[in-house]
Protein backbone atom coordinates (compact mmCIF):
# COMPACT_ATOMS: atom_id res chain seq x y z
CA UNK A 1 0.00 0.00 0.00
CA UNK A 2 1.30 3.45 -0.90
CA UNK A 3 2.11 5.55 2.14
CA UNK A 4 0.53 8.93 2.73
CA UNK A 5 2.33 12.25 2.11
CA UNK A 6 3.92 13.44 5.32
CA UNK A 7 3.92 16.85 6.95
CA UNK A 8 5.07 17.54 10.47
CA UNK A 9 2.45 17.74 13.23
CA UNK A 10 1.58 21.23 14.44
CA UNK A 11 -0.65 22.79 17.06
CA UNK A 12 -1.62 26.46 16.78
CA UNK A 13 -3.33 28.26 19.61
CA UNK A 14 -6.49 30.09 18.56
CA UNK A 15 -6.15 33.73 19.52
CA UNK A 16 -9.42 35.59 19.37
CA UNK A 17 -8.09 39.04 18.59
CA UNK A 18 -9.33 41.91 16.52
CA UNK A 19 -10.79 40.71 13.24
CA UNK A 20 -8.84 41.63 10.15
CA UNK A 21 -11.07 44.27 8.60
CA UNK A 22 -9.15 44.11 5.34
CA UNK A 23 -9.85 40.40 4.93
CA UNK A 24 -6.34 39.67 3.73
CA UNK A 25 -5.67 36.21 2.41
CA UNK A 26 -3.85 33.84 4.70
CA UNK A 27 -2.77 31.41 2.02
CA UNK A 28 0.94 31.43 1.37
CA UNK A 29 1.61 31.68 -2.37
CA UNK A 30 4.10 29.36 -4.05
CA UNK A 31 6.78 30.29 -6.57
CA UNK A 32 7.97 27.13 -8.30
CA UNK A 33 9.20 28.71 -11.55
CA UNK A 34 10.86 31.95 -12.58
CA UNK A 35 10.14 32.87 -16.21
CA UNK A 36 9.07 29.26 -16.80
CA UNK A 37 12.35 27.80 -15.50
CA UNK A 38 11.89 25.40 -12.58
CA UNK A 39 13.58 26.69 -9.46
CA UNK A 40 14.59 23.18 -8.44
CA UNK A 41 16.49 22.79 -11.74
CA UNK A 42 18.24 26.15 -11.31
CA UNK A 43 19.30 25.24 -7.76
CA UNK A 44 20.41 21.75 -8.80
CA UNK A 45 22.79 23.38 -11.25
CA UNK A 46 24.03 26.39 -9.27
CA UNK A 47 23.50 25.47 -5.62
CA UNK A 48 22.09 27.59 -2.82
CA UNK A 49 21.84 30.47 -2.10
CA UNK A 50 21.82 32.47 -5.33
CA UNK A 51 20.33 35.51 -7.03
CA UNK A 52 18.23 35.31 -10.18
CA UNK A 53 17.32 38.30 -12.36
CA UNK A 54 14.66 38.33 -15.05
CA UNK A 55 15.57 40.31 -18.16
CA UNK A 56 11.97 40.24 -19.41
CA UNK A 57 10.76 41.76 -16.16
CA UNK A 58 13.31 44.58 -16.31
CA UNK A 59 12.34 45.42 -19.89
CA UNK A 60 8.63 45.21 -19.19
CA UNK A 61 8.89 47.46 -16.13
CA UNK A 62 11.11 49.97 -17.92
CA UNK A 63 8.69 50.19 -20.84
CA UNK A 64 5.77 50.73 -18.48
CA UNK A 65 7.60 53.60 -16.80
CA UNK A 66 8.75 55.10 -20.09
CA UNK A 67 5.24 54.89 -21.54
CA UNK A 68 3.68 56.44 -18.42
CA UNK A 69 5.81 59.57 -18.78
CA UNK A 70 6.29 59.76 -22.56
CA UNK A 71 2.56 59.57 -23.18
CA UNK A 72 2.06 62.68 -21.03
CA UNK A 73 5.11 64.85 -21.72
CA UNK A 74 6.96 65.27 -25.01
CA UNK A 75 10.55 65.00 -23.81
CA UNK A 76 11.41 62.29 -21.28
CA UNK A 77 14.70 60.60 -20.48
CA UNK A 78 15.42 57.93 -17.86
CA UNK A 79 18.90 57.64 -16.38
CA UNK A 80 19.67 54.29 -14.77
CA UNK A 81 20.61 54.71 -11.12
CA UNK A 82 23.81 52.66 -10.95
CA UNK A 83 23.90 52.32 -7.17
CA UNK A 84 20.59 50.44 -7.24
CA UNK A 85 22.13 47.59 -9.23
CA UNK A 86 25.38 48.05 -11.09
CA UNK A 87 25.88 44.57 -12.41
CA UNK A 88 27.04 45.22 -15.97
CA UNK A 89 24.44 42.91 -17.52
CA UNK A 90 21.65 44.74 -15.68
CA UNK A 91 22.98 48.19 -16.66
CA UNK A 92 23.31 47.10 -20.28
CA UNK A 93 19.68 45.98 -20.37
CA UNK A 94 18.60 49.44 -19.19
CA UNK A 95 20.96 51.15 -21.64
CA UNK A 96 19.66 49.02 -24.50
CA UNK A 97 16.18 50.30 -23.61
CA UNK A 98 17.49 53.85 -23.95
CA UNK A 99 18.41 54.78 -20.38
CA UNK A 100 21.35 57.06 -19.69
CA UNK A 101 23.54 56.48 -16.62
CA UNK A 102 23.26 58.19 -13.25
CA UNK A 103 26.41 57.59 -11.22
CA UNK A 104 27.62 58.74 -7.82
CA UNK A 105 31.31 57.78 -7.75
CA UNK A 106 34.34 57.40 -9.98
CA UNK A 107 33.89 53.65 -9.73
CA UNK A 108 30.33 53.81 -11.08
CA UNK A 109 31.44 56.34 -13.72
CA UNK A 110 34.03 53.85 -14.99
CA UNK A 111 31.38 51.16 -15.12
CA UNK A 112 29.07 53.39 -17.17
CA UNK A 113 31.86 54.14 -19.68
CA UNK A 114 32.70 50.41 -19.88
CA UNK A 115 29.04 49.72 -20.49
CA UNK A 116 29.19 51.88 -23.60
CA UNK A 117 27.65 55.09 -22.32
CA UNK A 118 29.21 58.29 -23.67
CA UNK A 119 30.19 61.02 -21.23
CA UNK A 120 27.42 63.36 -22.36
CA UNK A 121 24.86 60.75 -21.26
CA UNK A 122 26.29 60.38 -17.77
CA UNK A 123 24.79 62.28 -14.87
CA UNK A 124 27.42 62.57 -12.17
CA UNK A 125 25.75 63.02 -8.79
CA UNK A 126 26.91 62.64 -5.24
CA UNK A 127 28.86 64.45 -2.54
CA UNK A 128 32.23 62.89 -3.39
CA UNK A 129 33.88 63.56 -6.72
CA UNK A 130 37.68 63.44 -6.71
CA UNK A 131 39.95 65.69 -8.78
CA UNK A 132 40.51 62.86 -11.25
CA UNK A 133 36.78 62.14 -11.40
CA UNK A 134 35.93 65.76 -12.12
CA UNK A 135 38.67 66.17 -14.71
CA UNK A 136 37.42 63.11 -16.52
CA UNK A 137 33.83 64.35 -16.33
CA UNK A 138 34.81 67.82 -17.65
CA UNK A 139 36.72 66.27 -20.53
CA UNK A 140 33.90 63.85 -21.36
CA UNK A 141 31.24 66.56 -21.20
CA UNK A 142 29.34 64.70 -18.48
CA UNK A 143 26.55 66.40 -16.56
CA UNK A 144 28.14 67.28 -13.23
CA UNK A 145 25.55 67.87 -10.53
CA UNK A 146 26.96 70.25 -7.95
CA UNK A 147 26.39 69.22 -4.36
CA UNK A 148 28.18 71.93 -2.35
CA UNK A 149 29.80 75.35 -2.64
CA UNK A 150 33.18 73.72 -2.04
CA UNK A 151 32.58 71.53 -5.05
CA UNK A 152 31.49 74.56 -7.11
CA UNK A 153 34.76 76.38 -6.43
CA UNK A 154 36.86 73.25 -6.89
CA UNK A 155 35.21 72.40 -10.21
CA UNK A 156 35.54 76.01 -11.39
CA UNK A 157 39.29 75.96 -10.77
CA UNK A 158 39.74 72.62 -12.51
CA UNK A 159 37.73 73.65 -15.58
CA UNK A 160 39.64 76.93 -15.78
CA UNK A 161 42.99 75.09 -15.64
CA UNK A 162 41.87 72.66 -18.33
CA UNK A 163 40.60 75.62 -20.36
CA UNK A 164 37.27 73.81 -20.76
CA UNK A 165 33.66 74.51 -19.92
CA UNK A 166 32.17 72.19 -17.31
CA UNK A 167 28.57 71.14 -17.97
CA UNK A 168 26.79 71.47 -14.66
CA UNK A 169 23.42 71.19 -13.00
CA UNK A 170 22.48 72.19 -9.49
CA UNK A 171 21.28 69.62 -7.00
CA UNK A 172 18.48 71.31 -5.10
CA UNK A 173 16.75 70.24 -1.91
CA UNK A 174 13.30 71.60 -1.24
CA UNK A 175 10.26 71.32 0.98
CA UNK A 176 7.66 69.23 -0.83
CA UNK A 177 5.61 68.58 2.26
CA UNK A 178 7.08 65.22 3.15
CA UNK A 179 9.09 64.05 6.11
CA UNK A 180 12.01 63.64 6.40
CA UNK A 181 13.08 66.55 4.23
CA UNK A 182 16.42 65.59 2.79
CA UNK A 183 18.59 68.68 3.16
CA UNK A 184 22.02 67.12 3.17
CA UNK A 185 22.36 66.97 -0.59
CA UNK A 186 22.73 70.05 -2.76
CA UNK A 187 21.43 73.54 -2.05
CA UNK A 188 18.23 74.57 -0.34
CA UNK A 189 15.58 76.28 -2.40
CA UNK A 190 13.43 77.95 0.23
CA UNK A 191 16.23 79.75 2.11
CA UNK A 192 17.62 81.25 -1.11
CA UNK A 193 20.86 79.24 -1.15
CA UNK A 194 20.06 77.58 -4.48
CA UNK A 195 19.31 80.91 -6.17
CA UNK A 196 22.46 82.41 -4.75
CA UNK A 197 24.60 79.61 -6.19
CA UNK A 198 22.73 79.62 -9.50
CA UNK A 199 23.67 83.27 -9.92
CA UNK A 200 27.31 82.37 -9.41
CA UNK A 201 27.15 79.47 -11.84
CA UNK A 202 25.52 81.67 -14.49
CA UNK A 203 28.33 84.22 -14.45
CA UNK A 204 31.14 81.65 -14.19
CA UNK A 205 33.38 81.64 -17.26
CA UNK A 206 34.13 77.92 -17.09
CA UNK A 207 30.67 76.55 -16.39
CA UNK A 208 27.55 76.04 -18.43
CA UNK A 209 24.31 75.43 -16.56
CA UNK A 210 22.47 72.59 -18.27
CA UNK A 211 19.85 71.67 -15.73
CA UNK A 212 18.25 71.66 -12.32
CA UNK A 213 18.02 68.54 -10.23
CA UNK A 214 16.18 67.46 -7.11
CA UNK A 215 15.78 64.11 -5.43
CA UNK A 216 13.49 64.35 -2.44
CA UNK A 217 13.97 61.00 -0.80
CA UNK A 218 13.33 57.32 -1.19
CA UNK A 219 10.25 55.10 -1.27
CA UNK A 220 7.96 58.15 -1.55
CA UNK A 221 4.35 56.99 -1.68
CA UNK A 222 2.86 60.51 -1.57
CA UNK A 223 2.65 61.46 -5.24
CA UNK A 224 1.52 64.97 -4.25
CA UNK A 225 5.10 65.67 -3.16
CA UNK A 226 6.23 65.28 -6.77
CA UNK A 227 3.65 67.81 -7.92
CA UNK A 228 5.02 70.36 -5.45
CA UNK A 229 8.62 69.60 -6.37
CA UNK A 230 7.94 69.78 -10.11
CA UNK A 231 6.18 73.13 -9.72
CA UNK A 232 8.99 74.58 -7.62
CA UNK A 233 11.60 73.39 -10.11
CA UNK A 234 9.65 74.81 -13.04
CA UNK A 235 9.30 78.15 -11.22
CA UNK A 236 13.04 78.23 -10.62
CA UNK A 237 13.73 77.53 -14.29
CA UNK A 238 11.39 80.39 -15.26
CA UNK A 239 13.11 82.74 -12.83
CA UNK A 240 16.44 81.88 -14.43
CA UNK A 241 15.01 82.55 -17.88
CA UNK A 242 13.64 85.92 -16.83
CA UNK A 243 16.90 87.09 -15.29
CA UNK A 244 19.48 85.53 -17.62
CA UNK A 245 17.45 84.70 -20.73
CA UNK A 246 18.80 81.19 -20.21
CA UNK A 247 16.67 78.10 -20.78
CA UNK A 248 17.80 75.07 -18.84
CA UNK A 249 18.06 71.99 -21.05
CA UNK A 250 16.63 69.66 -18.45
CA UNK A 251 14.78 69.31 -15.18
CA UNK A 252 15.85 66.19 -13.30
CA UNK A 253 13.19 65.12 -10.80
CA UNK A 254 15.35 62.30 -9.44
CA UNK A 255 13.81 59.05 -8.33
CA UNK A 256 12.36 57.82 -5.08
CA UNK A 257 9.40 56.00 -6.61
CA UNK A 258 8.27 53.20 -4.29
CA UNK A 259 8.52 49.54 -5.21
CA UNK A 260 5.88 47.00 -4.25
CA UNK A 261 7.83 45.76 -1.26
CA UNK A 262 6.26 46.29 2.16
CA UNK A 263 8.14 48.61 4.51
CA UNK A 264 8.63 47.40 8.07
CA UNK A 265 5.82 48.69 10.25
CA UNK A 266 3.48 49.32 7.30
CA UNK A 267 -0.15 48.44 7.96
CA UNK A 268 -0.94 47.30 4.43
CA UNK A 269 1.22 45.44 1.93
CA UNK A 270 3.26 47.55 -0.48
CA UNK A 271 1.61 45.85 -3.44
CA UNK A 272 -1.67 47.51 -2.36
CA UNK A 273 -0.33 50.93 -1.41
CA UNK A 274 2.48 51.63 -3.87
CA UNK A 275 1.51 54.23 -6.52
CA UNK A 276 1.85 53.23 -10.17
CA UNK A 277 4.17 54.87 -12.69
CA UNK A 278 1.06 56.49 -14.14
CA UNK A 279 0.26 58.05 -10.75
CA UNK A 280 3.74 59.58 -10.49
CA UNK A 281 3.79 60.59 -14.17
CA UNK A 282 0.39 62.27 -14.00
CA UNK A 283 1.30 64.67 -11.18
CA UNK A 284 4.81 65.47 -12.40
CA UNK A 285 3.90 66.11 -16.02
CA UNK A 286 0.71 67.98 -15.09
CA UNK A 287 2.69 70.32 -12.84
CA UNK A 288 5.26 70.98 -15.56
CA UNK A 289 2.69 71.53 -18.30
CA UNK A 290 0.61 73.80 -16.07
CA UNK A 291 3.64 75.94 -15.20
CA UNK A 292 4.78 79.12 -17.01
CA UNK A 293 7.44 77.14 -18.90
CA UNK A 294 7.14 78.20 -22.56
CA UNK A 295 5.68 75.27 -24.57
CA UNK A 296 8.25 75.66 -27.36
CA UNK A 297 11.13 75.42 -24.91
CA UNK A 298 10.01 72.68 -22.55
CA UNK A 299 13.04 71.22 -20.81
CA UNK A 300 13.87 67.53 -21.04
CA UNK A 301 12.37 65.70 -18.07
CA UNK A 302 14.97 63.36 -16.57
CA UNK A 303 14.04 60.62 -14.10
CA UNK A 304 16.50 58.58 -12.09
CA UNK A 305 14.22 55.91 -10.75
CA UNK A 306 16.09 52.81 -9.56
CA UNK A 307 14.19 50.75 -7.03
CA UNK A 308 10.83 50.83 -8.84
CA UNK A 309 12.44 49.71 -12.10
CA UNK A 310 14.43 46.72 -10.91
CA UNK A 311 13.06 45.43 -7.60
CA UNK A 312 10.49 43.08 -9.14
CA UNK A 313 13.06 41.55 -11.49
CA UNK A 314 15.22 40.09 -8.70
CA UNK A 315 14.71 36.81 -6.83
CA UNK A 316 16.78 35.21 -4.12
CA UNK A 317 16.77 31.43 -3.91
CA UNK A 318 17.82 29.59 -0.77
CA UNK A 319 17.21 26.54 1.41
CA UNK A 320 16.03 25.70 4.89
CA UNK A 321 18.96 24.80 7.16
CA UNK A 322 17.10 23.97 10.36
CA UNK A 323 13.83 24.21 12.25
CA UNK A 324 13.98 25.12 15.91
CA UNK A 325 11.65 25.93 18.76
CA UNK A 326 12.13 29.16 20.72
CA UNK A 327 11.50 29.22 24.47
CA UNK A 328 8.13 30.93 24.09
CA UNK A 329 6.94 28.13 21.82
CA UNK A 330 7.41 30.02 18.57
CA UNK A 331 8.82 28.19 15.60
CA UNK A 332 12.16 29.39 14.24
CA UNK A 333 13.38 28.46 10.77
CA UNK A 334 16.99 29.07 9.77
CA UNK A 335 17.61 29.61 6.06
CA UNK A 336 20.89 30.07 4.18
CA UNK A 337 19.97 33.64 3.11
CA UNK A 338 21.25 36.19 5.61
CA UNK A 339 21.23 39.97 5.99
CA UNK A 340 24.74 40.01 4.52
CA UNK A 341 23.27 39.19 1.11
CA UNK A 342 19.76 40.57 1.68
CA UNK A 343 20.48 44.04 3.00
CA UNK A 344 16.95 45.22 2.24
CA UNK A 345 15.57 42.92 4.94
CA UNK A 346 16.51 45.77 7.31
CA UNK A 347 13.82 47.90 5.58
CA UNK A 348 11.31 45.48 4.14
CA UNK A 349 9.06 42.68 5.29
CA UNK A 350 10.20 40.44 2.47
CA UNK A 351 8.00 37.58 1.40
CA UNK A 352 9.71 34.26 2.03
CA UNK A 353 7.85 31.71 -0.06
CA UNK A 354 8.01 27.96 -0.62
CA UNK A 355 8.61 26.43 -4.05
CA UNK A 356 6.12 23.63 -3.41
CA UNK A 357 3.56 22.93 -0.74
CA UNK A 358 1.90 19.79 0.50
CA UNK A 359 -0.84 21.50 2.53
CA UNK A 360 -2.09 24.92 3.55
CA UNK A 361 -0.92 24.45 7.15
CA UNK A 362 1.29 27.21 8.54
CA UNK A 363 2.90 28.10 11.83
CA UNK A 364 3.85 31.47 13.26
CA UNK A 365 7.56 31.48 12.50
CA UNK A 366 10.62 33.66 12.91
CA UNK A 367 12.94 33.32 9.93
CA UNK A 368 16.63 33.67 10.69
CA UNK A 369 19.59 33.87 8.37
CA UNK A 370 22.66 31.63 8.72
CA UNK A 371 24.99 34.16 10.35
CA UNK A 372 26.20 33.73 13.91
CA UNK A 373 24.92 37.22 14.70
CA UNK A 374 21.76 38.19 16.54
CA UNK A 375 20.85 40.83 13.95
CA UNK A 376 20.49 38.21 11.23
CA UNK A 377 16.69 38.12 11.09
CA UNK A 378 14.87 37.96 7.76
CA UNK A 379 11.32 37.99 9.19
CA UNK A 380 10.36 38.56 12.84
CA UNK A 381 7.00 36.81 12.63
CA UNK A 382 5.33 35.32 9.61
CA UNK A 383 2.80 32.56 8.95
CA UNK A 384 5.13 30.08 7.33
CA UNK A 385 4.44 26.64 5.80
CA UNK A 386 5.88 23.49 7.35
CA UNK A 387 9.13 23.22 5.48
CA UNK A 388 11.83 20.72 6.38
CA UNK A 389 15.62 20.95 6.20
CA UNK A 390 16.74 21.14 2.57
CA UNK A 391 13.46 22.53 1.22
CA UNK A 392 13.86 25.49 -1.12
CA UNK A 393 12.60 29.01 -0.43
CA UNK A 394 12.22 32.01 -2.75
CA UNK A 395 12.36 35.68 -1.79
CA UNK A 396 10.91 37.79 -4.61
CA UNK A 397 11.38 41.55 -5.23
CA UNK A 398 15.02 41.85 -4.24
CA UNK A 399 16.45 43.38 -7.43
CA UNK A 400 17.17 46.79 -5.91
CA UNK A 401 20.16 47.53 -3.66
CA UNK A 402 20.92 43.94 -2.60
CA UNK A 403 23.46 43.32 -5.34
CA UNK A 404 25.29 46.55 -4.46
CA UNK A 405 24.96 46.82 -0.69
CA UNK A 406 25.78 43.17 -0.09
CA UNK A 407 28.48 42.52 2.46
CA UNK A 408 31.36 40.08 2.46
CA UNK A 409 30.59 39.26 6.06
CA UNK A 410 31.22 35.76 7.45
CA UNK A 411 30.40 34.27 4.06
CA UNK A 412 31.30 35.02 0.46
CA UNK A 413 28.78 36.51 -1.93
CA UNK A 414 26.64 34.07 -3.91
CA UNK A 415 26.47 33.92 -7.71
CA UNK A 416 24.01 35.96 -9.79
CA UNK A 417 22.11 34.46 -12.72
CA UNK A 418 20.18 36.18 -15.48
CA UNK A 419 17.26 34.62 -17.34
CA UNK A 420 17.17 36.20 -20.78
CA UNK A 421 14.08 36.79 -22.90
CA UNK A 422 14.45 33.38 -24.55
CA UNK A 423 14.52 31.68 -21.12
CA UNK A 424 18.26 30.95 -21.29
CA UNK A 425 20.17 31.03 -18.03
CA UNK A 426 23.40 33.06 -17.82
CA UNK A 427 25.87 33.32 -14.96
CA UNK A 428 26.42 37.11 -14.81
CA UNK A 429 28.46 37.20 -11.61
CA UNK A 430 30.47 34.27 -10.36
CA UNK A 431 30.36 33.05 -6.80
CA UNK A 432 33.20 34.73 -4.91
CA UNK A 433 36.14 32.59 -3.90
CA UNK A 434 38.28 32.35 -0.81
CA UNK A 435 41.38 33.02 -2.89
CA UNK A 436 40.03 36.33 -4.24
CA UNK A 437 39.61 37.73 -0.77
CA UNK A 438 42.77 36.35 0.71
CA UNK A 439 44.85 37.64 -2.19
CA UNK A 440 44.02 41.22 -1.20
CA UNK A 441 45.62 40.78 2.21
CA UNK A 442 49.25 40.90 3.24
CA UNK A 443 50.79 39.76 6.52
CA UNK A 444 53.81 41.76 7.81
CA UNK A 445 57.12 39.86 7.80
CA UNK A 446 57.31 39.49 11.62
CA UNK A 447 53.93 37.75 11.74
CA UNK A 448 54.61 35.30 8.97
CA UNK A 449 56.19 32.53 11.04
CA UNK B 1 4.18 7.59 30.05
CA UNK B 2 3.02 10.65 28.15
CA UNK B 3 -0.67 11.22 28.97
CA UNK B 4 -3.02 13.77 27.61
CA UNK B 5 -5.10 15.59 30.22
CA UNK B 6 -8.35 13.69 30.56
CA UNK B 7 -10.87 16.38 29.90
CA UNK B 8 -9.33 17.60 26.65
CA UNK B 9 -11.83 17.54 23.78
CA UNK B 10 -10.84 17.23 20.14
CA UNK B 11 -13.02 17.27 17.05
CA UNK B 12 -12.56 15.23 13.88
CA UNK B 13 -11.16 18.19 11.98
CA UNK B 14 -8.54 19.08 14.57
CA UNK B 15 -10.20 21.64 16.82
CA UNK B 16 -8.95 21.05 20.37
CA UNK B 17 -10.47 22.56 23.50
CA UNK B 18 -9.05 22.64 27.02
CA UNK B 19 -11.96 23.30 29.43
CA UNK B 20 -9.55 23.91 32.33
CA UNK B 21 -8.13 27.05 30.78
CA UNK B 22 -10.66 27.85 28.07
CA UNK B 23 -7.89 27.73 25.46
CA UNK B 24 -8.61 26.32 22.03
CA UNK B 25 -6.20 25.12 19.37
CA UNK B 26 -6.09 24.09 15.72
CA UNK B 27 -4.19 20.95 14.76
CA UNK B 28 -3.26 19.65 11.33
CA UNK B 29 -4.49 16.12 10.41
CA UNK B 30 -1.36 14.26 11.51
CA UNK B 31 -1.28 16.12 14.83
CA UNK B 32 -4.95 15.23 15.32
CA UNK B 33 -4.04 11.58 14.73
CA UNK B 34 -1.28 11.76 17.34
CA UNK B 35 -3.59 13.25 19.94
CA UNK B 36 -6.18 10.57 19.22
CA UNK B 37 -3.56 7.81 19.47
CA UNK B 38 -2.46 9.22 22.85
CA UNK B 39 -6.08 9.43 24.04
CA UNK B 40 -6.53 5.78 23.14
CA UNK B 41 -3.70 4.97 25.55
CA UNK B 42 -0.88 4.35 23.07
CA UNK B 43 2.57 5.25 24.34
CA UNK B 44 4.93 7.42 22.30
CA UNK B 45 6.85 4.47 20.81
CA UNK B 46 3.57 2.99 19.55
CA UNK B 47 2.53 6.32 18.07
CA UNK B 48 5.83 6.61 16.21
CA UNK B 49 5.45 3.14 14.78
CA UNK B 50 1.82 3.73 13.76
CA UNK B 51 2.79 6.92 11.93
CA UNK B 52 5.89 5.43 10.38
CA UNK B 53 3.76 2.64 8.92
CA UNK B 54 1.25 5.08 7.46
CA UNK B 55 3.37 8.01 6.20
CA UNK B 56 6.14 8.53 3.68
CA UNK B 57 8.80 9.75 6.10
CA UNK B 58 12.21 8.75 7.45
CA UNK B 59 12.63 7.76 11.10
CA UNK B 60 14.87 10.67 12.08
CA UNK B 61 12.52 13.32 10.70
CA UNK B 62 9.53 11.63 12.31
CA UNK B 63 11.23 11.34 15.70
CA UNK B 64 12.38 14.95 15.85
CA UNK B 65 8.97 16.22 14.68
CA UNK B 66 7.09 14.11 17.25
CA UNK B 67 9.45 15.21 20.04
CA UNK B 68 8.86 18.81 19.04
CA UNK B 69 5.10 18.30 18.91
CA UNK B 70 5.03 16.71 22.36
CA UNK B 71 7.04 19.65 23.69
CA UNK B 72 4.41 21.95 22.26
CA UNK B 73 1.63 19.95 23.96
CA UNK B 74 3.59 20.36 27.19
CA UNK B 75 4.15 24.05 26.47
CA UNK B 76 0.40 24.55 26.09
CA UNK B 77 -0.18 22.55 29.32
CA UNK B 78 -2.13 19.80 27.63
CA UNK B 79 -0.15 16.90 29.12
CA UNK B 80 -0.15 15.19 32.52
CA UNK B 81 3.50 14.54 33.25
Amino acid sequence: MKKLDYERPIINKVNAGMPDKFGMGTRVPIISHIEELAIKDIMAQYGSPLYVISESCIRKTYRQAQRAFASRYPRVQFAWSYKTNYLNAVCKIFHSEGAWAEVVSGFEYSKAIENGISGDQIIFNGPEKSKEDLERAINDGAMIHLDSLDEFYFLGELAHKLNKTAKVALRINLDAGIYPQWDRFGFNLENGEAWHVLNRVMIHDSMELLGLHTHMGTYITAVSAYAIAAKKMADLAIRLFRKFNHSVKYLDLGGGFASKNTLKGAYLPGSDTCPSFDDYAEVITSALLASELPPDRLPLLILESGRALVDDAGFMLGSVLANKRLVDGRRATVIDIGVNMLFTSFWYEHDVLPTQMKSDQTENTTIYGPLCMNIDVIREAVQFPLLQRGDAVVIPRIGAYNMTQWMQFIKLRPPVLLIDEDRNLHLIRKKETYEQFNNMEDVPEHLKT
Amino acid sequence: MMKLKRNIAISENGFLFNPETGDSFLLNPIATEIVNFLREGNDVADVKQLLFDRYEVDVVTLEKNIEDFLEMLQHHELLDR
